[in-house]
């Protein structure tokens, strides 16, 4: 059978609806044979709610995911899971362990999960997360989890691709100083202090009002949920929060600027990832040994047509989201 | 680009003990595979629909409780249900070797039993799976 072959059966099965067929369309995405398919489905998306959940390892990412598909699922909605987790730099494999809180959903014919590893991409998503999501979203997912590998403090990738990113914060992590640090602290629509019978959750609770407080907001002010989602407290009202974000970025009109963000983000990651393969063939070639650095990159850049004589400001388009009272 | 093969490593039924898992589950992460780990307690039908949405290309199974000769035919039975005999299907555990040979001929592709050395079953997991990720792509 060839590709062409192949890629109609697989459209047939996928609008048929068939599990197996999303499944695959997937692992065709992942290894970048993904065009075609994501061309024909493509007008089919853009219709899901997709939720971002990032946070620091073992703070409970999986286990709020859990609980808040169980919401999703008690309101009848269909559900899509993308969960990342490290590769090793190493051996390039890696251990996906995300199922593991997750395994109530399994025989949920409403929900659909996926655990994806990094595979080298760095930025708390793996490199086709976001076709992952926009085939998931053609499929008729309707709300749509993103689950990022566990993050430091500035892999804030999720925000560009999700509608609503929720930060997940451990207590006792940490002093007041860390929640003015930059990065994965601004991106949060919703901060969720999980873990709420910790006995320092009250403590980061206040941190980060205090830090609010500071802060003049332009549109959406970020909520704060405590939740404990072992024993699912707090759920609901984390989940009406995600709706209220939803809602408000319906009514200000934003949900078009996060779409262009989302679409902007995988044109990169597609741009970049073709980019990165011409730069590493290039790099084993001729044209740089010898040279230092700085001529060897401008060589190599040459031949792709890009002139580096004046280095340029910017970098990606960002808005700030918050600045200080005063 | 390349696609490391996919395993689920799967514990079934009321069987807690999954070090042997996670040692297997370790040793295929280092021979460069993604390995999807359930937890404990899992049913078949739970098993195979995780392979399925993963797009596996294997399953392991380990089972220590002495139910191995229910739990493994359940899991060929859902593969066939669902179609997905493509899936290689193998496992591991405290099994008797006439147990393994009758599942052996219901249609599990092979069993390990303890003392199997760890690059064997690398082995047999890369050759099998990569033959079905030559079919199926």
């Amino acid at each position: 059978m060839n590709d062409a072959d192949g890629d109609a059966v697989l459209l047939r099965d996928f609008a048929a609806r068939s599990p197996r067929a999303l499944a695959r369309a997937i692992s065709v995405a992942e290894t970048g044979r993904g065009a075609e398919l994501i061309r024909r489905l493509y007008e089919r998306a853009g219709h899901a709610m997709t939720i971002g959940l990032t946070g620091p390892p073992g703070v409970g990412k999986s286990t709020l995911g859990s609980a808040l598909v169980r919401k999703a699922r008690s309101l009848g909605k269909s559900v899509g899971v993308v969960s990342v987790d490290p590769s090793s730099p190493f051996s390039h494999g890696a251990l996906l362990g995300d199922r593991i809180r997750l395994a109530e959903h399994f025989t949920d014919a409403g929900v659909f999960i996926r655990s994806m590893a990094s595979r080298g991409h760095l930025g708390g998503l793996a490199g086709a997360t976001a076709d992952a999501v926009l085939l998931m979203d053609a499929f008729g997912k309707e709300v749509i989890l993103i689950e990022t590998v566990g993050v430091g403090q500035s892999e804030i990738e999720i925000a560009e691709l999700a509608a609503t990113t929720i930060v997940a914060l451990q207590p006792g992590s940490g002093d007041s100083i860390q929640v003015l640090k930059a990065g994965i602290m601004e991106v949060a629509d919703i901060f969720v202090v999980n873990k709420a019978d910790h006995p320092m959750a009250n403590q980061l609770k206040r941190e980060i009002r205090s830090m609010m407080e500071m802060l003049a907001f332009s549109g959406w002010v970020p909520e704060l949920v405590v939740t404990q989602a072992i024993s699912g407290a707090g759920v609901d009202d984390l989940w009406r929060a995600v709706e209220r974000h939803a809602a408000y970025l319906q009514s200000s009109g934003e949900i078009v600027e996060r779409r262009r963000e989302a679409f902007a983000h995988q044109v990169r990651q597609l741009a970049l990832g073709t980019l990165q393969r011409k730069l590493d063939r290039e790099l084993a070639s001729e044209i740089v040994a010898g040279a230092d650095p700085y001529s060897a990159a401008r060589s190599i850049l040459r031949t792709f047509g890009v002139d580096t004589e004046e280095p340029e400001e910017g970098g990606r388009p960002s808005h700030l989201r918050a600045s200080v009272k005063g | 680009m390349i696609r490391p093969l996919r395993v689920i490593v799967a514990k079934a039924g009321l069987d807690g003990h999954d070090r042997g898992a996670k040692v297997i589950a370790r040793a295929l992460r280092d021979a460069g595979m993604e390995v999807i780990y359930t937890g404990l307690f899992q049913t078949p039908e739970q098993i195979v629909q995780t392979a399925i949405q993963e797009d596996a290309d294997g399953i392991g199974l380990s089972i220590l409780s002495g139910a191995h000769m229910t739990l493994f035919p359940l899991v060929v039975e859902q593969l066939r249900a669902q179609g997905a005999e493509d899936i290689v299907f193998f496992g591991g555990g405290t099994i008797p070797p006439e147990d393994a040979e009758e599942l052996k001929r219901r249609g599990v592709r092979e069993i390990f039993t303890p003392g199997a050395p760890l690059s064997q079953i690398v082995e047999f997991v890369q050759r099998e799976c990569g033959k079905r990720r030559q079919l199926v792509g």
